[in-house]
Parts: C-alpha cells; sequence; structure tokens
C-alpha cells in the first residue's frame, strides 16, 4: 500500500484525524475514572486530616496513612466537630458554622472545601470560609486546618494539628511537583516530626508562625518555643513556602483560637 | 541474531544516551539527588520509551513526515497521560510518587531522540530492544549519579543512614566526617557526569572525538 505522505491533503487529513482519536480518547479515560479519582482523593483528605491528628499507620521513618477501607471510619469517630469559620479582608471573625450548618447552606462537606478556590478570593476581597476539624487525641482536644501556598514548581499545602494555646500536635505536607530528593522531603517523616510541640504564638502571644530556617543553630529541634524548624538543605525555596502558607493561613484562625480563651 | 542483542547492548556503555549522546541530561540532574528517584525515574522511562518506540515504529509508514515531530510528541504524551490517569484510579499511592516524574518524562530528549532516529526507520521489534536498551542506558547513569549524590549529599542510601548519624555524630560522624550539601545540588550532578565520560573515553580511546 502505497500512500504518498508527502502529499498537504494527507497531512491535513491525518493531523485533523490524530487529534479526533486522540481526543476522543482521553476524554474517553477522563471521563469514565472520574468517579474512581475523586473518590480516591476525598478519602485522602480524610486520610490527610487523621495523619495531622496523629492517627496514622507509621513505621520506621516512613509515614504511612491509615488505610483507605478504615479511613471514614476513623474520620467518623476521631472527628467530634468540623466547623467553618468565614472572616472577613481584615482577618475579623464574621461567623461560626457548624457542620449541619455550613451543609444546609452550601450543599458540601466541610473537608472538602477547595482551599485554592478560597485562597483566590480572598486575595480578591472577598471573606473566606475557614474549615476547622475538632478532634481529640488521649482526652486532648486538636484543632486541624488545611493550608495551601506555593512551592518552588507548583502548589504545596497542608494540614496542621494544634490545641488551644496553638501549640502544634502534629504536621502533613503534600505538594505537586517539587523536586524529588530535596522539595519533595516535606511530606517526608523527618522533617513533618520536627513541628511537633512547636508554639505557633510568640511567648507574649503574638502570631509568629514557624519559619523553616536554615542554619539555626538548633538541628535536633529542641527548643520549641523559638517558632523555627531546621530546614532541608537544597530545597530553600520549598521550605519558604512552607513558612509562607502557615504564617499566612494559620493566621486567620488567630481570632478564633482568641475567642476560645475568653469562654 | 546477534545484531539484535547489540541494540541492547550497545546503548549501555559505546553507544550512551547520556555520556555519548548527551541526551536526557535535564533529567538526569534534576532528579538524581537520591538514589529512590533514579530508579522510579529509569523504570517510568523504560516503560514510555519500550512502549512508544513500538506504537512509532508500527505508525512509521503513514506518519506525514512534516508533522512528525508534531505526532511524535502527542503519541508520548498520550501514553503518559493515559498511564497517569490510570495509575490515579487504581494505584493512587504509586501515582503520587511518580506524578512529579510525569512532566520529566514528556520532555525527555531520550525519548524523542529515539523515535526521531530510529523507531521511524525500523520495525516494532527492533524498535523495541533499541528502546528498552537505550531506557537501561540512560537508568545506568541515573543510578550510577545518584547513588554518589545520596551517599555523600545526605550519607544515606535509599533512605538508610549508612554512614551513620551526623546529628547524634555517630559511625564517620563521629572522627570529623561532614556531608557534602552541595553534592544536593544540581551542579554537582554535571561534574558527575563529566567525571563519567572521563573515565568512559579514557578506557575507550574510540570514543574521543577529534
Amino acid at each position: 500500500m502505497a500512500i504518498n505522505t508527502e502529499k498537504n491533503s494527507y497531512t491535513v487529513i491525518f493531523a485533523i484525524g490524530m487529534v479526533v482519536i486522540v481526543g476522543a480518547l482521553l476524554a474517553y479515560l477522563a471521563s469514565t475514572l472520574r468517579p474512581t479519582i475523586t473518590e480516591n482523593e476525598r478519602l485522602e483528605k480524610q486520610q490527610n486530616i487523621l495523619y495531622a491528628m496523629g492517627i496514622n499507620n507509621n513505621e520506621g521513618s516512613s509515614a504511612v496513612f491509615v488505610s483507605t477501607e478504615v479511613a471514614p471510619e476513623e474520620f467518623q469517630k476521631n472527628i467530634t466537630e468540623q466547623l467553618v469559620l468565614t472572616v472577613d479582608t481584615n482577618g475579623e471573625l464574621l461567623k461560626t458554622q457548624s457542620r449541619e450548618e455550613y451543609v444546609e447552606e452550601f450543599k458540601k462537606e466541610p473537608y472538602l472545601i477547595d482551599i485554592k478556590k478560597q485562597k483566590s478570593a480572598f486575595k480578591s476581597g472577598e471573606s473566606r470560609q475557614l474549615p476547622l476539624f475538632v478532634g481529640s487525641i488521649e482526652g486532648k482536644k486538636v484543632y486541624v486546618a488545611p493550608i495551601y501556598g506555593k512551592g518552588l514548581w507548583d502548589a504545596i499545602w497542608g494540614y496542621v494539628a494544634m490545641d488551644e494555646n496553638m501549640v502544634v500536635q502534629g504536621a502533613y505536607f503534600d505538594h505537586k511537583g517539587e523536586t524529588p530528593g530535596l522539595g519533595a522531603n516535606i511530606k517526608q517523616r523527618f522533617f513533618m516530626d520536627d513541628f511537633y510541640g512547636e508554639h505557633l504564638l510568640s511567648e507574649a502571644g503574638v502570631f509568629k508562625g514557624i519559619t523553616v530556617a536554615k542554619g539555626n543553630a538548633d538541628p535536633k529541634n529542641e527548643d520549641k518555643t523559638d517558632n523555627e524548624v531546621d530546614a532541608i538543605a537544597g530545597a530553600t525555596i520549598t521550605g519558604d513556602g512552607v513558612t509562607a502558607m502557615i504564617k499566612s493561613d494559620l493566621k486567620l484562625y488567630v481570632p478564633y483560637f482568641k475567642s476560645l480563651k475568653k469562654q | 541474531m546477534a545484531k539484535d542483542s547489540r541494540l541492547i547492548l550497545d546503548p549501555l556503555a559505546d553507544n550512551n544516551p547520556i555520556t555519548i549522546q548527551v541526551l536526557g541530561i535535564c533529567s538526569a540532574l534534576a532528579i538524581t539527588a537520591e538514589l529512590e528517584a533514579s530508579i522510579v525515574m529509569s523504570i517510568s522511562v523504560l516503560f514510555v520509551l519500550g512502549v512508544g518506540n513500538v506504537v512509532i515504529s508500527l505508525m512509521r509508514n503513514i506518519i506525514p513526515s512534516k508533522i512528525r515531530i508534531i505526532v511524535q510528541l502527542i503519541v508520548v504524551a498520550t501514553l503518559v497521560i493515559i498511564v497517569d490517569l490510570v495509575l490515579k484510579a487504581f494505584a493512587y499511592e504509586l501515582s503520587k510518587t511518580l506524578s512529579v516524574f510525569v512532566g520529566l518524562i514528556i520532555t525527555n530528549c531520550i525519548i524523542m531522540g529515539r523515535f526521531e532516529a530510529f523507531a521511524l526507520g525500523n520495525g516494532p521489534w527492533r524498535s523495541f530492544l533499541d528502546g528498552i536498551g537505550n531506557a537501561l542506558g540512560y537508568g545506568i547513569i541515573l543510578i550510577i549519579v545518584g547513588f554518589f549524590r545520596e551517599l555523600l549529599g545526605s550519607g544515606t542510601l535509599l533512605g538508610f543512614p549508612v554512614l551513620g548519624d551526623p546529628i547524634e555524630k555517630t559511625g564517620l560522624y563521629a572522627l570529623g566526617y561532614e556531608n557534602n550539601g552541595f553534592m544536593l545540588l544540581s551542579p554537582m550532578a554535571l561534574i558527575v557526569v563529566g567525571i563519567i565520560i572521563w573515565v568512559q573515553r579514557t578506557k575507550n580511546k574510540a570514543l574521543i572525538e577529534d
């Protein structure tokens, strides 16, 4: 079969045919797999929140989630309250809704709130919904808040568990495309575990966040009140991204924690 | 056939895609800070290059030569996206590990290079062997570079501390040894690749160009 592949008409027809076939194939695959992928992402959010609270299957030095089979059950059991705080652009707390009130108004579970969308809407001057998951570990109340920011190449995000004094009780970080072996290590235990016990507030009660600091002369991370953890070598920009998302996102929760104190 | 075996063996040494053809350098610099990432990347490229070479080879008589590069790009991008989607649905954990490599695979010049130089002119079986051979040649260099960068940069291999604990000062560190943080940065990958090229050409003088 001799086709003249040099002819312009053939080239055009081939190009159109190829685009149609490839487009149809990818669209078909994407739409059939979409429900499974969404379900995976939903379970992962529950696993992330549970991980930050300290409910995980960690073994040795690697971070392991609870399995997807038990995640919904554990989530139900350990998260006693799901709140949605609404803050205006000045950081003033406008209202606090319970899960039931929120689902009624927005027809969506609080843990599925898209932090990225909330964050960009907040930048353009709208109020922001902040989910907060309340649970208890060994009788101690913990509050888990999601955070979102950008690293070197793409998005980074995480969940931080705190007690009512804003002392970190656990953290989980993840990323979309940080450099393997460098920035990607923010989701390794040696980095995440450093956050445990760190204070987000200064001694005077002013919000300072936690800085991922190079050469902070405390590599074993014994000083928990210095608002610093040790950075990963070769991952400066990703580390700065973690610092920035902790500062910008957790700061918005401060009025809520202040209001807890007054009660 | 003796000739077929050369397709696999040549790229491992005397016609290595990285050290001789100087292709795929960008990913060799980007992801070799850890041995594990090097291995994952090598396996991914092995799969994509093996399958991609066969697909291009099967299509070689109908691809219009004027748009062949775009067609090759579409084939490799489609393959990678399909694999990514299927993994996301059925092996979510694995897909998270691989997601950062997806972009690096699509833009890997070795893949386009082999499509263009080999698969367009050869049958599917020989193209498959050529793909496997080149991916292995690429993988070997990646693993050697990853081995030295992780060992000297972090004092670990595959995440296990092999030289002792740098903070508690045990093992080698007790003798005053320090990790070389510079090894974690990309320029050192280029220097390690350079040393491999030097060693290789010293052993086989026929490889030295004028």
